[in-house]
Protein backbone atom coordinates (compact mmCIF):
# COMPACT_ATOMS: atom_id res chain seq x y z
CA UNK A 1 0.00 0.00 0.00
CA UNK A 2 1.74 3.25 -0.77
CA UNK A 3 2.20 5.56 1.82
CA UNK A 4 0.76 8.41 2.30
CA UNK A 5 3.29 10.95 1.12
CA UNK A 6 3.48 14.91 2.87
CA UNK A 7 3.66 17.45 0.21
CA UNK A 8 5.70 20.53 1.23
CA UNK A 9 5.50 23.96 -1.20
CA UNK A 10 8.79 25.94 -0.40
CA UNK A 11 8.48 29.27 -1.72
CA UNK A 12 10.33 32.49 -1.59
CA UNK A 13 8.00 35.34 -1.71
CA UNK A 14 8.99 39.09 -2.14
CA UNK A 15 12.06 40.34 -3.54
CA UNK A 16 15.13 39.22 -1.53
CA UNK A 17 17.31 37.16 -3.38
CA UNK A 18 18.89 35.12 -0.87
CA UNK A 19 17.40 31.22 -1.06
CA UNK A 20 20.48 29.39 0.38
CA UNK A 21 18.65 28.71 3.87
CA UNK A 22 15.54 28.09 1.52
CA UNK A 23 17.11 25.12 -0.15
CA UNK A 24 18.60 23.92 2.99
CA UNK A 25 15.53 23.57 4.21
CA UNK A 26 14.00 21.78 1.24
CA UNK A 27 16.77 19.46 1.00
CA UNK A 28 16.04 18.24 4.69
CA UNK A 29 12.80 17.61 4.20
CA UNK A 30 13.78 15.64 1.42
CA UNK A 31 15.64 13.83 3.29
CA UNK A 32 12.52 13.38 5.96
CA UNK A 33 10.77 11.50 2.82
CA UNK A 34 8.55 14.55 1.96
CA UNK A 35 7.88 15.58 -1.28
CA UNK A 36 9.23 18.99 -1.94
CA UNK A 37 7.69 21.63 -4.29
CA UNK A 38 10.53 24.03 -4.98
CA UNK A 39 9.01 27.57 -6.70
CA UNK A 40 12.30 29.43 -6.35
CA UNK A 41 12.65 33.08 -5.92
CA UNK A 42 10.60 36.07 -6.15
CA UNK A 43 6.97 34.94 -5.48
CA UNK A 44 4.11 37.07 -5.26
CA UNK A 45 1.19 35.44 -2.38
CA UNK A 46 -0.91 35.06 -5.92
CA UNK A 47 1.49 32.41 -7.32
CA UNK A 48 2.05 30.82 -3.81
CA UNK A 49 -1.32 30.25 -3.16
CA UNK A 50 -2.31 29.44 -6.61
CA UNK A 51 0.63 26.66 -6.99
CA UNK A 52 -0.23 25.58 -3.73
CA UNK A 53 -3.87 24.85 -4.59
CA UNK A 54 -2.52 22.92 -7.68
CA UNK A 55 0.14 20.91 -6.21
CA UNK A 56 -2.31 19.93 -3.06
CA UNK A 57 0.21 20.40 -1.12
CA UNK A 58 0.00 19.77 2.98
CA UNK A 59 1.77 22.39 3.99
CA UNK A 60 3.40 25.66 2.99
CA UNK A 61 6.89 26.75 3.87
CA UNK A 62 8.40 30.32 3.25
CA UNK A 63 10.78 31.74 3.89
CA UNK A 64 11.72 35.68 4.07
CA UNK A 65 15.21 37.69 4.69
CA UNK A 66 13.90 41.10 3.86
CA UNK A 67 11.36 42.48 6.59
CA UNK A 68 8.61 42.09 4.12
CA UNK A 69 6.62 39.31 6.24
CA UNK A 70 4.53 41.46 8.60
CA UNK A 71 2.58 41.99 5.05
CA UNK A 72 3.53 38.97 2.93
CA UNK A 73 3.15 36.05 5.17
CA UNK A 74 -0.39 37.49 6.61
CA UNK A 75 -1.35 37.72 2.93
CA UNK A 76 -0.70 34.06 1.79
CA UNK A 77 -2.74 33.09 4.31
CA UNK A 78 -5.69 34.68 3.30
CA UNK A 79 -5.22 33.44 -0.01
CA UNK A 80 -4.87 29.79 0.75
CA UNK A 81 -7.78 30.05 3.05
CA UNK A 82 -9.74 31.91 0.46
CA UNK A 83 -9.19 29.12 -2.23
CA UNK A 84 -10.89 26.36 0.22
CA UNK A 85 -7.25 24.98 1.10
CA UNK A 86 -8.80 24.96 5.34
CA UNK A 87 -6.17 22.64 6.13
CA UNK A 88 -2.81 23.45 5.04
CA UNK A 89 -0.02 23.94 7.36
CA UNK A 90 1.26 27.51 6.93
CA UNK A 91 4.55 28.46 8.47
CA UNK A 92 7.43 30.62 7.50
CA UNK A 93 11.10 31.27 8.46
CA UNK A 94 13.84 33.52 7.68
CA UNK A 95 15.46 36.73 9.69
CA UNK A 96 12.04 37.28 11.63
CA UNK A 97 12.24 39.24 14.99
CA UNK A 98 10.90 38.02 17.86
CA UNK A 99 8.43 40.61 18.58
CA UNK A 100 7.16 40.25 15.15
CA UNK A 101 6.06 36.74 15.86
CA UNK A 102 3.03 37.18 17.72
CA UNK A 103 1.04 38.74 15.04
CA UNK A 104 2.16 36.87 12.23
CA UNK A 105 1.13 33.65 14.61
CA UNK A 106 -2.24 35.36 15.24
CA UNK A 107 -2.83 36.15 11.63
CA UNK A 108 -2.91 31.84 10.67
CA UNK A 109 1.33 31.24 10.44
CA UNK A 110 1.51 28.25 12.73
CA UNK A 111 5.10 28.56 13.46
CA UNK A 112 7.87 30.91 12.79
CA UNK A 113 11.72 29.16 12.55
CA UNK A 114 14.59 32.06 12.66
CA UNK A 115 18.12 31.65 11.72
CA UNK A 116 19.75 28.41 14.20
CA UNK A 117 16.92 26.52 14.15
CA UNK A 118 17.72 22.61 13.63
CA UNK A 119 16.27 21.42 10.37
CA UNK A 120 14.84 18.58 12.40
CA UNK A 121 12.72 20.77 15.19
CA UNK A 122 10.75 22.07 11.37
CA UNK A 123 10.20 18.28 10.12
CA UNK A 124 9.28 17.05 13.74
CA UNK A 125 7.04 20.36 13.60
CA UNK A 126 5.13 19.21 10.25
CA UNK A 127 4.97 15.30 11.08
CA UNK A 128 3.10 16.72 14.60
CA UNK A 129 0.86 19.03 12.53
CA UNK A 130 0.09 18.05 9.40
CA UNK A 131 -4.00 16.53 9.39
CA UNK A 132 -4.15 13.35 7.82
CA UNK B 1 -6.02 2.33 3.46
CA UNK B 2 -5.49 5.79 4.10
CA UNK B 3 -8.28 8.38 4.89
CA UNK B 4 -8.35 11.99 2.87
CA UNK B 5 -7.92 14.44 4.13
CA UNK B 6 -11.31 15.93 2.26
CA UNK B 7 -13.99 13.04 1.69
CA UNK B 8 -13.70 12.94 -1.55
CA UNK B 9 -16.91 11.67 -3.78
CA UNK B 10 -20.03 12.02 -6.12
CA UNK B 11 -19.23 15.99 -5.42
CA UNK B 12 -15.78 15.85 -6.06
CA UNK B 13 -16.22 14.50 -9.52
CA UNK B 14 -18.92 16.87 -9.84
CA UNK B 15 -17.41 20.24 -8.92
CA UNK B 16 -14.15 18.87 -11.23
CA UNK B 17 -16.63 18.73 -14.07
CA UNK B 18 -18.07 21.91 -13.37
CA UNK B 19 -14.10 23.71 -13.44
CA UNK B 20 -13.35 23.69 -9.63
CA UNK B 21 -9.52 23.46 -9.63
CA UNK B 22 -9.08 22.25 -5.84
CA UNK B 23 -11.83 19.50 -6.78
CA UNK B 24 -9.07 18.35 -9.45
CA UNK B 25 -6.24 19.12 -7.16
CA UNK B 26 -7.39 16.50 -4.91
CA UNK B 27 -8.58 14.80 -7.08
CA UNK B 28 -5.23 13.88 -8.63
CA UNK B 29 -3.87 13.45 -4.53
CA UNK B 30 -6.48 10.86 -4.30
CA UNK B 31 -5.05 9.13 -7.49
CA UNK B 32 -1.68 9.58 -6.25
CA UNK B 33 -1.96 7.99 -2.78
CA UNK B 34 -4.24 5.29 -4.43
CA UNK B 35 -6.63 6.61 -1.58
CA UNK B 36 -9.78 4.01 -1.30
CA UNK B 37 -12.49 6.82 -3.49
CA UNK B 38 -9.75 7.15 -6.25
CA UNK B 39 -11.49 4.17 -8.72
CA UNK B 40 -14.84 5.42 -7.96
CA UNK B 41 -13.88 9.01 -9.09
CA UNK B 42 -11.72 7.25 -11.96
CA UNK B 43 -15.44 5.38 -13.41
CA UNK B 44 -16.86 8.36 -13.29
CA UNK B 45 -14.81 10.66 -15.20
CA UNK B 46 -13.86 7.83 -17.59
CA UNK B 47 -16.90 8.85 -19.76
CA UNK B 48 -15.33 12.31 -19.95
CA UNK B 49 -11.85 11.39 -21.46
CA UNK B 50 -10.38 10.87 -24.32
CA UNK B 51 -10.68 14.73 -25.65
CA UNK B 52 -7.06 15.96 -24.99
CA UNK B 53 -3.80 15.58 -27.40
CA UNK B 54 -0.91 14.26 -25.09
CA UNK B 55 2.21 15.22 -25.65
CA UNK B 56 4.97 13.73 -23.64
CA UNK B 57 8.79 15.47 -23.44
CA UNK B 58 11.17 13.70 -22.44
CA UNK B 59 15.02 13.66 -22.63
CA UNK B 60 18.66 13.70 -20.69
CA UNK B 61 18.41 15.77 -17.21
CA UNK B 62 18.82 18.64 -17.94
CA UNK B 63 18.35 19.36 -21.68
CA UNK B 64 15.75 22.13 -21.09
CA UNK B 65 12.28 20.07 -20.83
CA UNK B 66 11.22 21.81 -18.18
CA UNK B 67 11.82 25.64 -19.77
CA UNK B 68 10.83 24.12 -23.28
CA UNK B 69 7.61 23.23 -22.06
CA UNK B 70 6.80 26.62 -20.57
CA UNK B 71 7.53 28.58 -24.03
CA UNK B 72 5.46 25.99 -25.60
CA UNK B 73 2.31 25.79 -23.30
CA UNK B 74 3.12 30.27 -23.51
CA UNK B 75 2.12 29.50 -27.82
CA UNK B 76 -0.53 27.45 -27.20
CA UNK B 77 -2.31 29.59 -24.66
CA UNK B 78 -2.06 32.36 -27.12
CA UNK B 79 -3.73 29.92 -29.82
CA UNK B 80 -6.50 30.14 -26.99
CA UNK B 81 -5.82 26.13 -26.22
CA UNK B 82 -6.10 25.14 -22.21
CA UNK B 83 -2.83 23.47 -20.97
CA UNK B 84 -2.63 20.50 -18.75
CA UNK B 85 1.12 19.78 -17.32
CA UNK B 86 2.01 16.93 -15.51
CA UNK B 87 6.15 16.99 -14.20
CA UNK B 88 7.43 14.70 -13.13
CA UNK B 89 10.86 14.61 -11.09
CA UNK B 90 12.78 11.77 -8.90
CA UNK B 91 11.60 10.21 -5.71
CA UNK B 92 14.64 9.07 -3.56
CA UNK B 93 15.15 5.51 -3.35
CA UNK B 94 16.61 5.97 0.10
CA UNK B 95 14.31 8.62 2.10
CA UNK B 96 11.23 8.52 -0.62
CA UNK B 97 11.56 12.15 -0.46
CA UNK B 98 11.36 14.38 -3.52
CA UNK B 99 12.61 17.92 -4.54
CA UNK B 100 10.34 18.97 -7.14
CA UNK B 101 11.98 21.75 -9.27
CA UNK B 102 10.08 21.90 -12.53
CA UNK B 103 8.20 24.86 -11.51
CA UNK B 104 10.51 26.92 -11.12
CA UNK B 105 10.78 27.46 -14.81
CA UNK B 106 7.05 27.69 -15.94
CA UNK B 107 6.41 30.84 -12.94
CA UNK B 108 5.36 32.62 -15.40
CA UNK B 109 2.02 30.13 -16.19
CA UNK B 110 1.21 29.94 -12.65
CA UNK B 111 -1.39 32.88 -12.32
CA UNK B 112 -3.18 31.82 -15.74
CA UNK B 113 -6.46 30.03 -14.76
CA UNK B 114 -6.20 28.13 -18.69
CA UNK B 115 -3.55 26.45 -17.10
CA UNK B 116 -2.98 23.85 -14.40
CA UNK B 117 0.39 22.36 -13.12
CA UNK B 118 0.98 19.43 -11.12
CA UNK B 119 4.21 18.17 -10.13
CA UNK B 120 4.15 14.49 -9.21
CA UNK B 121 7.46 12.29 -7.56
CA UNK B 122 8.24 9.06 -9.27
CA UNK B 123 7.74 7.11 -6.14
CA UNK B 124 9.33 4.11 -7.15
CA UNK B 125 8.89 3.77 -10.68
CA UNK B 126 11.63 3.56 -13.17
CA UNK B 127 10.11 4.28 -16.40
CA UNK B 128 10.93 8.07 -16.05
CA UNK B 129 7.04 8.21 -15.49
CA UNK B 130 4.79 7.55 -12.01
CA UNK B 131 2.96 5.05 -11.74
CA UNK B 132 -0.29 6.85 -11.17
CA UNK B 133 0.62 9.41 -14.28
CA UNK B 134 -1.75 8.30 -16.68
CA UNK B 135 -4.64 8.36 -13.88
CA UNK B 136 -3.54 12.25 -13.65
CA UNK B 137 -3.48 12.68 -17.51
CA UNK B 138 -7.47 11.61 -17.36
CA UNK B 139 -8.15 13.72 -14.74
CA UNK B 140 -6.72 16.79 -16.79
CA UNK B 141 -8.81 15.19 -19.66
CA UNK B 142 -11.96 15.59 -18.04
CA UNK B 143 -11.09 18.50 -16.32
CA UNK B 144 -11.74 20.13 -19.92
CA UNK B 145 -7.80 20.59 -20.86
CA UNK B 146 -7.20 20.71 -24.46
CA UNK B 147 -3.81 19.51 -24.51
CA UNK B 148 -1.53 18.42 -22.07
CA UNK B 149 1.91 18.34 -21.19
CA UNK B 150 3.93 15.16 -19.98
CA UNK B 151 7.43 15.91 -18.62
CA UNK B 152 9.23 12.88 -17.94
CA UNK B 153 12.03 12.88 -15.37
CA UNK B 154 15.98 13.59 -16.33
CA UNK B 155 16.11 9.91 -18.35
CA UNK B 156 19.34 8.17 -19.79
CA UNK B 157 18.55 5.17 -21.75
CA UNK B 158 16.01 3.33 -22.03
CA UNK B 159 13.25 5.00 -19.78
CA UNK B 160 10.79 4.59 -22.56
CA UNK B 161 7.26 4.50 -20.39
CA UNK B 162 6.18 8.27 -22.02
CA UNK B 163 5.23 6.77 -25.06
CA UNK B 164 2.21 4.42 -23.49
CA UNK B 165 0.83 8.04 -22.17
CA UNK B 166 1.45 10.16 -24.56
CA UNK B 167 -0.04 10.64 -28.49
CA UNK B 168 3.28 12.20 -29.38
CA UNK B 169 6.39 12.22 -28.10
CA UNK B 170 9.28 14.79 -28.24
CA UNK B 171 12.85 13.82 -27.18
CA UNK B 172 14.61 16.31 -26.02
CA UNK B 173 18.37 16.71 -26.71
CA UNK B 174 21.85 18.84 -26.24
CA UNK B 175 24.68 18.76 -27.38
CA UNK B 176 28.05 17.81 -26.00
CA UNK B 177 27.10 14.50 -24.60
CA UNK B 178 28.60 12.10 -26.66
CA UNK B 179 29.97 10.69 -29.79
CA UNK B 180 27.86 8.87 -32.42
CA UNK B 181 27.43 5.77 -31.16
CA UNK B 182 25.21 6.66 -28.60
CA UNK B 183 22.75 8.22 -30.82
CA UNK B 184 22.59 4.80 -32.47
CA UNK B 185 22.22 2.91 -29.25
CA UNK B 186 18.45 1.69 -28.22
CA UNK B 187 16.08 3.91 -26.40
CA UNK B 188 15.40 6.42 -26.23
CA UNK B 189 15.92 7.73 -29.48
CA UNK B 190 14.11 5.26 -30.58
CA UNK B 191 10.79 7.27 -29.49
CA UNK B 192 10.93 10.45 -30.61
CA UNK B 193 8.24 11.32 -32.86
CA UNK B 194 9.64 14.77 -32.96
CA UNK B 195 13.23 15.72 -31.97
CA UNK B 196 14.45 19.12 -30.41
CA UNK B 197 17.93 19.92 -30.28
CA UNK B 198 18.09 22.81 -27.07
CA UNK B 199 20.26 25.02 -26.66
CA UNK B 200 21.53 24.80 -30.09
CA UNK B 201 24.08 27.90 -29.56
CA UNK B 202 26.19 25.72 -27.96
CA UNK B 203 29.01 24.35 -30.08
CA UNK B 204 28.34 20.68 -31.02
CA UNK B 205 24.80 21.84 -32.23
CA UNK B 206 24.98 20.83 -36.13
CA UNK B 207 27.06 17.91 -35.55
CA UNK B 208 24.20 16.77 -33.50
CA UNK B 209 22.30 17.31 -36.10
CA UNK B 210 23.91 15.50 -38.47
CA UNK B 211 24.69 12.47 -36.41
CA UNK B 212 20.67 11.84 -35.40
CA UNK B 213 20.04 12.16 -38.88
CA UNK B 214 22.13 9.84 -40.17
CA UNK B 215 20.45 7.53 -37.31
CA UNK B 216 16.88 8.55 -38.27
CA UNK B 217 18.02 7.99 -41.95
CA UNK B 218 19.53 4.12 -41.32
CA UNK B 219 15.65 3.59 -39.91
CA UNK B 220 13.73 1.75 -42.10
CA UNK B 221 10.78 1.26 -40.47
CA UNK B 222 10.56 4.72 -40.63
CA UNK B 223 8.62 5.68 -44.06
CA UNK B 224 5.40 6.64 -42.83
CA UNK B 225 6.82 9.29 -40.55
CA UNK B 226 9.97 10.29 -40.72
CA UNK B 227 11.14 12.36 -37.59
CA UNK B 228 11.47 15.80 -38.10
CA UNK B 229 14.67 17.45 -35.98
CA UNK B 230 14.32 21.07 -35.16
CA UNK B 231 17.25 22.81 -33.38
CA UNK B 232 15.67 25.65 -30.65
CA UNK B 233 16.93 28.13 -27.59
CA UNK B 234 14.46 27.34 -25.56
CA UNK B 235 15.38 30.38 -23.21
CA UNK B 236 15.30 32.85 -25.47
CA UNK B 237 12.53 31.46 -27.17
CA UNK B 238 14.07 30.71 -30.84
CA UNK B 239 12.80 27.81 -32.81
CA UNK B 240 9.49 27.06 -30.72
CA UNK B 241 6.95 28.31 -33.63
CA UNK B 242 8.72 25.93 -35.46
CA UNK B 243 8.63 23.16 -33.31
CA UNK B 244 4.84 23.78 -32.73
CA UNK B 245 4.41 23.46 -36.25
CA UNK B 246 6.21 20.26 -36.47
CA UNK B 247 4.20 18.54 -33.44
CA UNK B 248 0.80 19.89 -34.94
CA UNK B 249 1.99 17.77 -38.28
CA UNK B 250 2.69 15.41 -36.17
CA UNK B 251 -0.68 14.57 -34.66
CA UNK B 252 -2.24 15.87 -37.93
CA UNK B 253 -0.46 12.46 -39.32
CA UNK B 254 -1.40 10.46 -36.86
CA UNK B 255 -5.07 11.22 -36.60
CA UNK B 256 -5.18 10.91 -40.41
CA UNK B 257 -3.09 7.31 -40.87
CA UNK B 258 -5.12 5.82 -37.66
CA UNK B 259 -1.96 5.82 -36.33
CA UNK B 260 -3.88 7.25 -33.19
CA UNK B 261 -6.69 5.10 -32.98
CA UNK B 262 -3.99 1.81 -32.58
CA UNK B 263 -1.86 3.93 -30.35
CA UNK B 264 -4.63 5.14 -27.84
CA UNK B 265 -5.96 1.42 -28.75
CA UNK B 266 -2.87 -0.24 -27.42
CA UNK B 267 -2.88 1.81 -24.56
CA UNK B 268 -6.08 0.94 -23.18
CA UNK B 269 -4.99 -2.83 -23.70
CA UNK B 270 -2.07 -2.39 -21.83
CA UNK B 271 -3.88 -0.11 -19.09
CA UNK B 272 -6.22 -2.81 -18.79
CA UNK B 273 -4.39 -6.21 -18.32
CA UNK B 274 -2.10 -3.50 -15.52
CA UNK B 275 -4.93 -2.60 -13.59
CA UNK B 276 -6.02 -6.25 -13.76
CA UNK B 277 -2.67 -7.28 -12.75
CA UNK B 278 -2.28 -4.81 -10.41
CA UNK B 279 -6.12 -5.60 -9.01
CA UNK B 280 -4.85 -9.23 -8.29
CA UNK B 281 -1.91 -8.12 -6.62
CA UNK B 282 -3.94 -6.42 -4.09
CA UNK B 283 -6.24 -9.24 -3.58
CA UNK B 284 -3.00 -11.67 -3.03
CA UNK B 285 -1.91 -9.04 -0.33
CA UNK B 286 -4.62 -8.48 1.24
CA UNK B 287 -6.12 -11.63 1.62
CA UNK B 288 -2.96 -14.50 1.53
CA UNK B 289 -0.27 -12.12 2.84
CA UNK B 290 -1.75 -9.65 5.73
CA UNK B 291 -3.83 -12.40 6.75
CA UNK B 292 -0.31 -14.63 7.59
CA UNK B 293 -1.59 -17.33 4.93
CA UNK B 294 1.85 -16.99 3.57
CA UNK B 295 3.88 -17.55 6.36
CA UNK B 296 1.85 -20.42 7.54
CA UNK B 297 2.72 -22.27 4.57
CA UNK B 298 6.61 -21.43 4.91
CA UNK B 299 7.09 -24.00 6.90
CA UNK B 300 5.63 -26.74 5.55
CA UNK B 301 7.36 -26.47 2.34
CA UNK B 302 11.18 -25.95 4.21
CA UNK B 303 10.14 -29.06 5.77
CA UNK B 304 10.03 -30.49 2.27
CA UNK B 305 5.69 -31.86 3.66
CA UNK B 306 4.64 -28.77 0.75
CA UNK B 307 5.81 -27.43 -2.17
CA UNK B 308 4.93 -24.15 -3.32
CA UNK B 309 3.86 -25.45 -6.94
CA UNK B 310 1.18 -27.34 -5.39
CA UNK B 311 -0.03 -24.19 -3.15
CA UNK B 312 -0.11 -22.03 -5.57
CA UNK B 313 -2.39 -24.00 -7.53
CA UNK B 314 -4.43 -24.41 -4.36
CA UNK B 315 -4.62 -20.84 -4.23
CA UNK B 316 -5.22 -20.05 -7.53
CA UNK B 317 -8.63 -22.72 -7.08
CA UNK B 318 -9.68 -20.61 -4.48
CA UNK B 319 -9.76 -17.55 -5.54
CA UNK B 320 -11.10 -18.57 -9.00
CA UNK B 321 -14.14 -19.86 -7.69
CA UNK B 322 -14.68 -16.65 -5.85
Amino acid sequence: MMEKHIRVLVAKPGLDGHDRGAKVVARALRDAGFEVIYTGLRQTPEQIAEAALQEDVDVVAMSILSGAHPHLFPKVVELVRANGMKDTLIIGGGVIPEGDIPALKKAGIAEVFTPGTPTGDIVEFIKTHVKK
Amino acid sequence: MFISKVVLGIDTVKELLTGSRLALSRTITAIENEYEEASAIMRELYPHTGHAFVLGITGPPGAGKSTLTDKLAREYRKMGKTVGIIAVDPTSPFSGGAILGDRIRMNGLTLDKGVFIRSMGTRGSLGGLSHKTADAVKALDAFGKDIIFVETVGVGQSEVDIVKAADTTMVVLIPGMGDDIQAIKAGILEIGDVFAINKADHEGADKLQAELNMMLDLDGSMLEWRPPIQKVIANQGEGINELIALIDKHYTHIKETGLLVRRRHERIRTELLELLKSSIGSYITKNIVDSGRLDNYLSDIELRKNDPYTIVRELLNELLKK
